[in-house]
Protein backbone atom coordinates (compact mmCIF):
# COMPACT_ATOMS: atom_id res chain seq x y z
CA UNK A 1 0.00 0.00 0.00
CA UNK A 2 2.61 1.92 0.69
CA UNK A 3 4.97 1.19 -2.24
CA UNK A 4 1.82 1.86 -4.41
CA UNK A 5 1.00 5.63 -2.84
CA UNK A 6 4.61 6.56 -3.27
CA UNK A 7 4.21 5.70 -6.98
CA UNK A 8 0.75 7.54 -7.35
CA UNK A 9 2.85 10.59 -5.55
CA UNK A 10 5.13 10.56 -7.79
CA UNK A 11 3.11 10.33 -10.90
CA UNK A 12 1.45 13.13 -9.65
CA UNK A 13 -2.19 12.42 -10.56
CA UNK A 14 -5.42 13.81 -9.40
CA UNK A 15 -4.49 12.34 -5.94
CA UNK A 16 -1.83 14.74 -5.23
CA UNK A 17 -2.03 17.60 -7.70
CA UNK A 18 -4.26 19.54 -5.60
CA UNK A 19 -2.01 19.48 -2.19
CA UNK A 20 1.92 18.31 -3.30
CA UNK A 21 1.69 20.34 -6.94
CA UNK A 22 -0.15 23.30 -5.46
CA UNK A 23 1.62 23.12 -1.74
CA UNK A 24 4.59 25.18 -1.34
CA UNK A 25 5.11 23.55 1.81
CA UNK A 26 6.06 20.09 1.95
CA UNK A 27 7.83 18.34 -1.00
CA UNK A 28 6.12 14.92 -2.27
CA UNK A 29 8.88 13.32 -0.21
CA UNK A 30 8.07 15.11 2.86
CA UNK A 31 4.49 13.74 2.42
CA UNK A 32 5.62 10.13 2.10
CA UNK A 33 7.92 10.83 5.31
CA UNK A 34 4.87 11.73 7.25
CA UNK A 35 3.04 8.46 5.68
CA UNK A 36 4.77 6.33 6.78
CA UNK A 37 5.35 7.71 10.11
CA UNK A 38 1.71 7.55 10.50
CA UNK A 39 1.07 3.64 9.19
CA UNK A 40 4.39 2.71 11.54
CA UNK A 41 2.00 3.81 14.64
CA UNK A 42 -0.59 2.21 13.17
CA UNK A 43 -2.78 4.34 11.15
CA UNK A 44 -4.37 3.64 7.74
CA UNK A 45 -2.45 4.56 4.71
CA UNK A 46 -4.17 6.69 2.35
CA UNK A 47 -6.80 5.17 -0.23
CA UNK A 48 -5.48 5.93 -3.78
CA UNK A 49 -8.50 8.15 -4.35
CA UNK A 50 -8.00 10.12 -1.31
CA UNK A 51 -6.65 13.55 -0.93
CA UNK A 52 -3.73 13.76 1.45
CA UNK A 53 -2.76 17.64 2.51
CA UNK A 54 -0.20 17.98 5.24
CA UNK A 55 -0.73 21.71 6.33
CA UNK A 56 2.53 24.05 6.65
CA UNK A 57 3.79 24.73 10.47
CA UNK A 58 4.28 27.60 12.34
CA UNK A 59 7.94 27.39 11.09
CA UNK A 60 6.79 27.46 7.58
CA UNK A 61 4.80 30.73 8.24
CA UNK A 62 8.19 32.84 9.26
CA UNK A 63 9.59 31.98 6.15
CA UNK A 64 6.28 32.29 3.80
CA UNK A 65 5.99 34.93 1.02
CA UNK A 66 2.98 36.28 2.16
CA UNK A 67 1.82 39.91 3.53
CA UNK A 68 3.64 40.73 7.19
CA UNK A 69 0.13 41.51 8.62
CA UNK A 70 -1.34 38.23 7.18
CA UNK A 71 1.58 36.51 9.09
CA UNK A 72 0.35 38.42 12.07
CA UNK A 73 -3.24 38.03 11.84
CA UNK A 74 -2.22 34.17 11.69
CA UNK A 75 0.43 33.84 14.20
CA UNK A 76 -2.75 35.03 16.62
CA UNK A 77 -5.58 32.74 15.33
CA UNK A 78 -3.02 30.26 16.25
CA UNK A 79 -1.79 31.75 19.37
CA UNK A 80 -6.11 31.59 20.30
CA UNK A 81 -6.29 27.81 19.24
CA UNK A 82 -3.43 26.64 21.20
CA UNK A 83 -4.37 29.19 23.84
CA UNK A 84 -8.49 29.57 24.27
CA UNK A 85 -7.99 30.33 27.58
CA UNK A 86 -6.94 33.86 26.73
CA UNK A 87 -10.99 33.93 26.14
CA UNK A 88 -11.90 32.35 29.80
CA UNK A 89 -14.95 34.47 31.22
CA UNK A 90 -15.59 36.04 27.77
CA UNK A 91 -16.30 33.02 24.50
CA UNK A 92 -14.74 30.22 27.02
CA UNK A 93 -16.20 28.81 30.23
CA UNK A 94 -14.77 25.81 30.92
CA UNK A 95 -11.04 24.49 30.95
CA UNK A 96 -10.72 23.51 27.24
CA UNK A 97 -8.73 25.08 24.83
CA UNK A 98 -9.13 24.36 20.37
CA UNK A 99 -6.00 22.46 20.65
CA UNK A 100 -7.22 20.23 23.42
CA UNK A 101 -9.14 18.14 20.79
CA UNK A 102 -7.61 19.37 17.81
CA UNK A 103 -4.20 17.88 18.58
CA UNK A 104 -0.71 19.35 16.85
CA UNK A 105 -2.67 22.15 16.58
CA UNK A 106 -5.04 21.51 14.28
CA UNK A 107 -2.74 19.84 11.83
CA UNK A 108 -2.88 16.67 12.60
CA UNK A 109 -4.48 13.52 10.70
CA UNK A 110 -6.87 11.71 12.54
CA UNK A 111 -7.21 14.71 15.08
CA UNK A 112 -9.61 16.14 13.54
CA UNK A 113 -7.44 18.66 11.68
CA UNK A 114 -9.28 21.87 10.86
CA UNK A 115 -8.43 22.70 7.54
CA UNK A 116 -10.92 20.64 6.03
CA UNK A 117 -13.15 22.97 7.13
CA UNK A 118 -11.71 26.02 5.19
CA UNK A 119 -12.28 24.27 2.11
CA UNK A 120 -15.51 22.80 2.41
CA UNK A 121 -17.71 25.27 3.92
CA UNK A 122 -19.75 26.81 2.96
CA UNK A 123 -21.97 24.03 3.45
CA UNK A 124 -25.37 22.27 4.52
CA UNK A 125 -24.86 20.82 8.46
CA UNK A 126 -27.27 18.68 9.69
CA UNK A 127 -26.62 19.71 13.54
CA UNK A 128 -28.24 23.26 12.58
CA UNK A 129 -30.37 22.59 9.40
CA UNK A 130 -28.95 25.32 7.56
CA UNK A 131 -25.75 26.56 5.46
CA UNK A 132 -22.94 27.25 7.54
CA UNK A 133 -19.80 29.17 6.93
CA UNK A 134 -16.26 28.77 8.41
CA UNK A 135 -16.52 31.31 10.95
CA UNK A 136 -20.58 29.35 11.81
CA UNK A 137 -18.57 26.14 12.04
CA UNK A 138 -16.18 27.72 14.81
CA UNK A 139 -18.86 29.65 16.46
CA UNK A 140 -20.37 26.11 17.12
CA UNK A 141 -17.34 24.72 18.92
CA UNK A 142 -17.10 27.65 21.27
CA UNK A 143 -21.13 27.11 22.00
CA UNK A 144 -20.75 23.42 22.70
CA UNK A 145 -17.28 22.43 22.66
CA UNK A 146 -15.70 25.17 24.91
CA UNK A 147 -19.59 25.97 27.01
CA UNK A 148 -19.31 29.29 25.71
CA UNK A 149 -20.29 32.51 23.83
CA UNK A 150 -18.74 32.73 20.25
CA UNK A 151 -16.86 35.28 19.50
CA UNK A 152 -19.23 38.00 17.27
CA UNK A 153 -18.91 37.15 13.62
CA UNK A 154 -16.30 39.56 11.97
CA UNK A 155 -14.73 40.17 15.18
CA UNK A 156 -10.62 40.59 15.39
CA UNK A 157 -10.52 37.25 16.81
CA UNK A 158 -13.27 35.69 14.98
CA UNK A 159 -11.38 36.45 11.74
CA UNK A 160 -8.00 35.46 13.15
CA UNK A 161 -9.49 32.07 13.98
CA UNK A 162 -10.62 31.74 10.65
CA UNK A 163 -7.77 32.73 8.91
CA UNK A 164 -5.59 30.58 11.37
CA UNK A 165 -7.97 27.52 9.82
CA UNK A 166 -7.43 28.83 6.02
CA UNK A 167 -3.66 29.40 6.14
CA UNK A 168 -3.50 25.70 7.41
CA UNK A 169 -5.25 24.72 3.61
CA UNK A 170 -3.00 26.77 1.31
CA UNK A 171 -3.03 24.76 -2.32
CA UNK A 172 -5.73 22.57 -1.33
CA UNK A 173 -8.72 23.32 -3.70
CA UNK A 174 -12.12 24.56 -2.79
CA UNK A 175 -14.59 21.75 -2.35
CA UNK A 176 -12.56 19.14 -3.24
CA UNK A 177 -14.17 15.91 -4.60
CA UNK A 178 -12.14 13.24 -3.12
CA UNK A 179 -12.60 12.02 0.24
CA UNK A 180 -9.88 13.97 2.89
CA UNK A 181 -7.42 11.07 4.50
CA UNK A 182 -7.13 11.55 8.18
CA UNK A 183 -9.98 13.74 8.25
CA UNK A 184 -12.41 13.94 11.57
CA UNK A 185 -11.94 11.40 14.58
CA UNK A 186 -12.74 7.75 12.62
CA UNK A 187 -14.65 5.35 14.95
CA UNK A 188 -13.05 2.22 14.89
CA UNK A 189 -16.03 -1.05 14.43
CA UNK A 190 -18.52 -0.61 17.48
CA UNK A 191 -17.85 -3.89 19.21
CA UNK A 192 -20.98 -5.67 20.15
CA UNK A 193 -21.50 -4.73 23.43
CA UNK A 194 -20.29 -2.10 25.55
CA UNK A 195 -18.62 -2.25 28.78
CA UNK A 196 -19.30 0.72 31.55
CA UNK A 197 -17.38 -1.57 34.38
CA UNK A 198 -14.41 -2.46 31.73
CA UNK A 199 -14.36 1.57 30.13
CA UNK A 200 -14.28 2.56 34.07
CA UNK A 201 -11.42 0.13 35.30
CA UNK A 202 -9.56 1.07 31.97
CA UNK A 203 -9.80 4.90 32.92
CA UNK A 204 -8.38 4.40 35.92
CA UNK A 205 -5.59 2.55 34.78
CA UNK A 206 -4.73 4.72 31.79
CA UNK A 207 -6.14 7.51 31.89
CA UNK A 208 -6.83 9.14 35.10
CA UNK A 209 -2.17 9.69 35.56
CA UNK A 210 -3.35 12.76 33.68
CA UNK A 211 -6.96 13.10 33.37
CA UNK A 212 -7.24 12.64 37.04
CA UNK A 213 -9.52 9.51 38.92
CA UNK A 214 -12.58 12.06 38.49
CA UNK A 215 -11.84 12.95 35.03
CA UNK A 216 -11.23 17.16 36.22
CA UNK A 217 -7.77 16.86 34.39
CA UNK A 218 -4.90 19.88 35.97
CA UNK A 219 -4.55 23.01 35.14
CA UNK A 220 -0.91 24.38 36.16
CA UNK A 221 -0.39 28.43 36.33
CA UNK A 222 -4.09 29.14 35.08
CA UNK A 223 -3.26 27.27 31.70
CA UNK A 224 -5.04 23.98 31.08
CA UNK A 225 -2.12 21.05 30.92
CA UNK A 226 -4.90 18.24 30.50
CA UNK A 227 -8.43 18.71 29.64
CA UNK A 228 -11.52 18.11 31.95
CA UNK A 229 -13.27 15.10 30.49
CA UNK A 230 -16.64 15.63 32.48
CA UNK A 231 -18.01 18.09 34.83
CA UNK A 232 -18.29 21.61 34.85
CA UNK A 233 -14.86 22.38 33.73
CA UNK A 234 -15.18 20.35 30.18
CA UNK A 235 -17.54 20.74 27.27
CA UNK A 236 -21.67 20.48 27.62
CA UNK A 237 -24.01 17.82 26.26
CA UNK A 238 -24.48 19.60 23.03
CA UNK A 239 -20.36 19.26 21.58
CA UNK A 240 -19.72 16.82 19.06
CA UNK A 241 -17.50 14.52 21.76
CA UNK A 242 -20.76 13.36 23.57
CA UNK A 243 -21.33 11.07 20.58
CA UNK A 244 -19.74 7.87 21.82
CA UNK A 245 -18.32 7.34 17.97
CA UNK A 246 -16.81 10.66 18.13
CA UNK A 247 -15.12 10.14 21.83
CA UNK A 248 -13.87 6.26 20.90
CA UNK A 249 -12.29 7.37 17.33
CA UNK A 250 -10.67 10.42 19.29
CA UNK A 251 -9.50 7.67 22.09
CA UNK A 252 -8.62 5.18 19.75
CA UNK A 253 -6.71 7.79 17.34
CA UNK A 254 -4.83 10.02 20.25
CA UNK A 255 -4.59 8.49 23.39
CA UNK A 256 -2.75 8.03 25.22
CA UNK A 257 -1.01 10.70 24.14
CA UNK A 258 1.69 9.93 21.84
CA UNK A 259 0.65 6.43 21.97
CA UNK A 260 -2.55 5.88 19.08
CA UNK A 261 -4.00 2.99 17.96
CA UNK A 262 -2.38 1.13 21.60
CA UNK A 263 -6.15 0.36 22.61
CA UNK A 264 -8.05 -2.06 21.21
CA UNK A 265 -11.87 -1.04 19.61
CA UNK A 266 -13.17 -2.24 22.73
CA UNK A 267 -11.48 -0.63 25.13
CA UNK A 268 -11.58 2.59 23.02
CA UNK A 269 -15.37 2.02 23.13
CA UNK A 270 -15.74 1.15 26.17
CA UNK A 271 -13.12 4.59 27.71
CA UNK A 272 -15.63 6.28 25.81
CA UNK A 273 -19.06 5.37 26.59
CA UNK A 274 -17.80 5.98 30.76
CA UNK A 275 -16.43 8.76 30.02
CA UNK A 276 -19.55 9.99 27.83
CA UNK A 277 -22.14 8.68 31.12
CA UNK A 278 -20.62 11.22 32.93
CA UNK A 279 -22.41 14.47 34.13
CA UNK A 280 -21.60 17.86 32.49
CA UNK A 281 -22.98 21.13 31.30
CA UNK A 282 -26.43 21.37 30.00
CA UNK A 283 -27.12 21.47 25.93
CA UNK A 284 -27.38 24.98 25.15
CA UNK A 285 -30.32 23.48 22.65
CA UNK A 286 -32.43 22.69 26.15
CA UNK A 287 -36.08 22.90 26.13
CA UNK A 288 -36.22 22.15 30.03
CA UNK A 289 -36.87 18.90 29.61
CA UNK A 290 -33.69 16.54 28.83
CA UNK A 291 -36.23 14.04 27.10
CA UNK A 292 -38.04 16.36 24.88
CA UNK A 293 -34.82 17.82 23.83
CA UNK A 294 -33.05 14.31 23.15
CA UNK A 295 -35.96 13.74 20.58
CA UNK A 296 -35.88 17.14 19.53
CA UNK A 297 -32.38 16.76 18.32
CA UNK A 298 -32.08 12.74 17.92
CA UNK A 299 -30.01 12.62 14.80
CA UNK A 300 -27.28 13.79 17.06
CA UNK A 301 -28.05 12.52 20.60
CA UNK A 302 -29.01 8.90 19.15
CA UNK A 303 -25.38 8.66 19.53
CA UNK A 304 -24.83 10.21 23.24
CA UNK A 305 -25.90 9.43 26.85
CA UNK A 306 -27.74 12.42 26.90
CA UNK A 307 -31.43 11.67 28.36
CA UNK A 308 -30.53 8.52 28.73
CA UNK A 309 -30.05 6.56 31.55
CA UNK A 310 -26.68 5.50 33.34
CA UNK A 311 -26.49 1.60 34.32
CA UNK A 312 -24.51 1.63 37.12
CA UNK A 313 -26.93 3.75 39.25
CA UNK A 314 -29.70 4.42 37.40
CA UNK A 315 -29.16 8.37 37.40
CA UNK A 316 -31.23 9.84 34.14
CA UNK A 317 -28.21 11.46 32.86
CA UNK A 318 -28.80 15.67 31.71
CA UNK A 319 -31.67 15.79 33.81
CA UNK A 320 -30.50 19.35 35.08
CA UNK A 321 -30.37 22.93 34.35
CA UNK A 322 -26.45 23.15 35.67
CA UNK A 323 -25.05 25.15 32.62
CA UNK A 324 -21.62 25.21 34.63
CA UNK A 325 -19.55 28.00 34.88
CA UNK A 326 -21.65 29.77 31.89
CA UNK A 327 -24.20 32.42 33.28
CA UNK A 328 -26.50 31.57 30.52
CA UNK A 329 -27.88 28.77 28.31
CA UNK A 330 -27.93 29.68 25.24
CA UNK A 331 -25.08 32.28 23.41
CA UNK A 332 -27.66 35.02 21.56
CA UNK A 333 -25.71 34.38 18.45
CA UNK A 334 -26.16 31.02 17.81
CA UNK A 335 -29.59 30.97 15.60
CA UNK A 336 -31.16 29.45 12.75
CA UNK A 337 -31.17 30.90 9.51
CA UNK A 338 -33.60 30.60 6.59
CA UNK A 339 -32.38 33.09 3.39
CA UNK A 340 -36.25 34.26 3.68
CA UNK B 1 -16.23 13.55 43.39
CA UNK B 2 -16.45 9.61 43.48
CA UNK B 3 -14.35 6.75 45.05
CA UNK B 4 -13.40 3.70 43.66
CA UNK B 5 -11.90 1.83 46.66
CA UNK B 6 -11.98 -1.43 44.69
CA UNK B 7 -10.75 -0.45 42.16
CA UNK B 8 -7.91 1.32 43.40
CA UNK B 9 -6.85 -1.69 45.46
CA UNK B 10 -6.96 -3.97 42.44
CA UNK B 11 -4.26 -1.17 41.09
CA UNK B 12 -2.11 -0.97 43.84
CA UNK B 13 -2.93 2.75 44.39
CA UNK B 14 -3.93 2.36 47.75
CA UNK B 15 -0.40 1.48 48.68
CA UNK B 16 0.66 4.63 46.65
CA UNK B 17 -1.70 6.49 48.25
CA UNK B 18 0.21 5.94 52.07
CA UNK B 19 3.28 6.56 50.02
CA UNK B 20 1.72 10.33 49.42
CA UNK B 21 0.21 10.40 52.72
CA UNK B 22 3.85 10.38 54.21
CA UNK B 23 5.58 12.71 52.06
CA UNK B 24 2.47 15.36 52.66
CA UNK B 25 3.65 14.90 56.02
CA UNK B 26 7.52 15.38 55.40
CA UNK B 27 9.03 17.84 57.81
CA UNK B 28 11.74 19.75 55.62
CA UNK B 29 13.73 21.01 58.86
CA UNK B 30 13.75 17.41 59.79
CA UNK B 31 14.97 16.76 55.82
CA UNK B 32 17.77 19.56 56.43
CA UNK B 33 19.79 16.96 58.56
CA UNK B 34 20.34 14.39 56.33
CA UNK B 35 21.20 15.28 53.51
CA UNK B 36 24.77 15.81 54.15
CA UNK B 37 25.57 12.40 51.63
CA UNK B 38 23.43 14.09 49.21
CA UNK B 39 25.17 17.27 48.75
CA UNK B 40 28.42 15.43 47.68
CA UNK B 41 27.02 15.25 43.92
CA UNK B 42 23.49 16.98 44.37
CA UNK B 43 25.38 20.35 45.93
CA UNK B 44 24.50 22.29 49.32
CA UNK B 45 21.84 24.51 47.53
CA UNK B 46 20.23 21.50 45.76
CA UNK B 47 21.65 22.60 42.36
CA UNK B 48 23.59 19.56 41.00
CA UNK B 49 25.89 19.63 38.23
CA UNK B 50 26.03 19.78 34.56
CA UNK B 51 29.19 17.96 33.95
CA UNK B 52 30.47 18.23 30.05
CA UNK B 53 31.21 14.72 28.52
CA UNK B 54 30.36 12.86 32.17
CA UNK B 55 27.67 11.56 34.20
CA UNK B 56 25.56 15.02 34.99
CA UNK B 57 23.52 15.75 38.54
CA UNK B 58 20.37 16.47 38.50
CA UNK B 59 19.12 19.70 39.77
CA UNK B 60 17.41 18.58 43.06
CA UNK B 61 16.19 22.21 44.41
CA UNK B 62 12.55 22.73 43.85
CA UNK B 63 11.45 19.02 42.81
CA UNK B 64 7.73 17.93 42.98
CA UNK B 65 8.34 15.53 46.91
CA UNK B 66 6.16 12.92 45.01
CA UNK B 67 8.37 12.62 41.85
CA UNK B 68 11.14 13.03 44.03
CA UNK B 69 9.74 10.14 46.38
CA UNK B 70 8.66 7.80 43.33
CA UNK B 71 12.30 8.04 41.86
CA UNK B 72 14.17 7.31 45.02
CA UNK B 73 12.14 4.14 45.55
CA UNK B 74 12.17 3.18 41.83
CA UNK B 75 15.75 3.16 42.18
CA UNK B 76 15.91 0.88 45.19
CA UNK B 77 13.30 -1.39 43.76
CA UNK B 78 15.21 -2.05 40.51
CA UNK B 79 12.72 -0.17 38.39
CA UNK B 80 15.06 2.69 37.80
CA UNK B 81 18.30 1.70 37.22
CA UNK B 82 21.14 4.35 38.48
CA UNK B 83 24.81 2.67 39.80
CA UNK B 84 25.62 5.98 41.10
CA UNK B 85 22.58 6.18 43.71
CA UNK B 86 22.65 2.63 44.31
CA UNK B 87 24.77 2.91 47.53
CA UNK B 88 22.03 5.71 49.14
CA UNK B 89 18.91 3.75 48.55
CA UNK B 90 19.41 2.14 51.95
CA UNK B 91 20.00 4.73 53.45
CA UNK B 92 16.40 6.66 54.02
CA UNK B 93 13.43 4.86 55.37
CA UNK B 94 10.31 5.94 54.71
CA UNK B 95 9.60 9.32 56.79
CA UNK B 96 13.08 10.41 56.41
CA UNK B 97 12.68 9.85 52.46
CA UNK B 98 9.68 12.12 52.82
CA UNK B 99 11.36 14.55 54.81
CA UNK B 100 14.72 14.83 52.50
CA UNK B 101 11.89 15.12 49.71
CA UNK B 102 10.49 17.75 51.65
CA UNK B 103 13.63 19.78 51.77
CA UNK B 104 14.64 19.67 48.72
CA UNK B 105 10.89 20.82 47.57
CA UNK B 106 10.88 23.50 49.13
CA UNK B 107 14.57 24.62 48.05
CA UNK B 108 14.37 27.97 45.40
CA UNK B 109 14.92 26.33 41.74
CA UNK B 110 18.71 27.17 40.08
CA UNK B 111 19.37 27.75 36.72
CA UNK B 112 19.95 24.83 34.56
CA UNK B 113 23.69 24.36 32.92
CA UNK B 114 25.19 23.00 29.99
CA UNK B 115 23.01 24.64 27.30
CA UNK B 116 25.54 28.33 27.44
CA UNK B 117 27.09 27.49 24.29
CA UNK B 118 24.45 26.05 22.40
CA UNK B 119 23.80 27.35 18.28
CA UNK B 120 20.85 29.64 17.68
CA UNK B 121 19.64 26.91 15.32
CA UNK B 122 20.13 24.48 17.71
CA UNK B 123 18.03 26.40 20.12
CA UNK B 124 15.46 26.69 18.20
CA UNK B 125 14.95 23.54 17.09
CA UNK B 126 14.78 22.34 20.48
CA UNK B 127 12.64 25.11 21.49
CA UNK B 128 10.35 23.75 18.49
CA UNK B 129 9.94 20.52 19.91
CA UNK B 130 9.69 21.62 23.47
CA UNK B 131 6.55 24.06 22.59
CA UNK B 132 5.04 22.74 19.77
CA UNK B 133 6.00 19.31 19.00
CA UNK B 134 7.09 17.73 15.79
CA UNK B 135 4.36 16.21 14.43
CA UNK B 136 5.73 15.05 11.00
CA UNK B 137 7.52 12.83 13.11
CA UNK B 138 4.82 12.09 16.01
CA UNK B 139 6.97 13.71 18.60
CA UNK B 140 4.68 15.19 20.83
CA UNK B 141 5.24 18.63 22.67
CA UNK B 142 7.02 18.40 25.96
CA UNK B 143 4.91 21.12 27.31
CA UNK B 144 1.88 18.83 26.60
CA UNK B 145 2.53 16.55 29.52
CA UNK B 146 5.10 18.76 31.43
CA UNK B 147 3.10 21.57 31.44
CA UNK B 148 3.20 25.22 30.51
CA UNK B 149 7.21 26.23 29.84
CA UNK B 150 7.65 23.01 30.58
CA UNK B 151 8.27 23.72 34.65
CA UNK B 152 6.01 20.38 36.00
CA UNK B 153 3.06 19.83 36.10
CA UNK B 154 1.42 17.07 39.00
CA UNK B 155 3.74 14.36 40.56
CA UNK B 156 3.74 12.45 37.65
CA UNK B 157 5.24 15.04 35.08
CA UNK B 158 8.43 16.92 36.51
CA UNK B 159 9.16 20.19 35.80
CA UNK B 160 12.31 19.82 32.91
CA UNK B 161 12.80 23.16 31.82
CA UNK B 162 16.20 24.14 34.01
CA UNK B 163 17.05 21.07 34.71
CA UNK B 164 21.13 20.41 33.00
CA UNK B 165 21.47 19.67 29.68
CA UNK B 166 23.35 16.89 30.41
CA UNK B 167 21.36 15.20 32.80
CA UNK B 168 18.03 15.75 30.36
CA UNK B 169 19.98 14.13 27.13
CA UNK B 170 20.94 10.84 29.14
CA UNK B 171 17.93 10.14 30.75
CA UNK B 172 16.16 10.69 27.17
CA UNK B 173 18.91 8.60 25.36
CA UNK B 174 17.89 6.02 28.06
CA UNK B 175 14.38 5.76 27.50
CA UNK B 176 14.70 5.84 24.16
CA UNK B 177 16.91 2.98 24.56
CA UNK B 178 14.94 1.20 27.25
CA UNK B 179 17.34 0.90 29.79
CA UNK B 180 14.90 4.03 32.04
CA UNK B 181 11.28 2.50 31.80
CA UNK B 182 9.72 3.48 34.66
CA UNK B 183 7.48 5.91 33.42
CA UNK B 184 3.77 5.99 34.30
CA UNK B 185 2.28 3.68 30.77
CA UNK B 186 5.65 4.50 28.75
CA UNK B 187 4.48 7.99 27.72
CA UNK B 188 7.79 9.38 28.00
CA UNK B 189 9.56 5.91 26.48
CA UNK B 190 7.13 6.18 23.64
CA UNK B 191 7.80 9.45 22.45
CA UNK B 192 11.68 9.24 23.57
CA UNK B 193 11.96 6.37 20.89
CA UNK B 194 11.18 8.44 18.08
CA UNK B 195 13.55 10.75 18.79
CA UNK B 196 16.83 11.44 16.97
CA UNK B 197 20.21 12.18 18.72
CA UNK B 198 20.59 15.44 17.05
CA UNK B 199 16.32 16.48 18.28
CA UNK B 200 17.44 14.73 22.15
CA UNK B 201 20.61 17.16 22.09
CA UNK B 202 18.62 20.30 20.91
CA UNK B 203 15.75 19.98 23.07
CA UNK B 204 17.82 19.49 26.51
CA UNK B 205 19.91 22.31 25.71
CA UNK B 206 16.72 24.21 24.88
CA UNK B 207 15.28 23.41 28.14
CA UNK B 208 18.31 23.62 29.92
CA UNK B 209 18.60 27.34 28.95
CA UNK B 210 15.03 28.28 30.55
CA UNK B 211 13.45 29.42 33.75
CA UNK B 212 12.43 26.40 36.14
CA UNK B 213 9.58 28.83 37.46
CA UNK B 214 7.19 31.23 36.25
CA UNK B 215 8.38 34.45 35.60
Amino acid sequence: MIRKFFQVALSGTVLLSSTAAANDYASDAEIQQYIETLTEMGFPAPKEDQLVHIPPTMEDLEDADIHPELKRVIRRGYDLFTNTQQLRGKNVFNNMNCSSCHLGAGRVPFSAPIWPAAVTLPDYRGKNGHVNTLEERIAGCFAYSMNGKPPAYGSDDMVALATYHTWLASGVEMYPKQSIYGRGFPAPERPGKLSYANGERLFQEQCAVCHQEDGSGLRVDGQTVYPALWGNNSNNWGAGMVRIFTAAGFIKNNMPLGQPHSLSDQQAWDIAYYMNSQERPQDPRYTGEVKETAEKHKNFHQHSMYGKIRESDGKLLGDHDNTGDKPFLKPDNLRPRSFE
Amino acid sequence: MRYFPITLAALGLVACASVVEAASEGDPERGAGLVTPCATCHQADGSGKHIEGGQSWPRLAGLNARYFIKQYNDIKSGSRQSATMMPFVNMLNGQQLADVAAYYARMEPTPGQGGENASEGVLERGKQIAERGDWSQYIVACRSCHGPGSRGAGEAFPGIAGQHAGYIEAQLKAWKEGTRNNDPQNLMGSIAKRMGDEDIHAVAVWLANQSPVAE
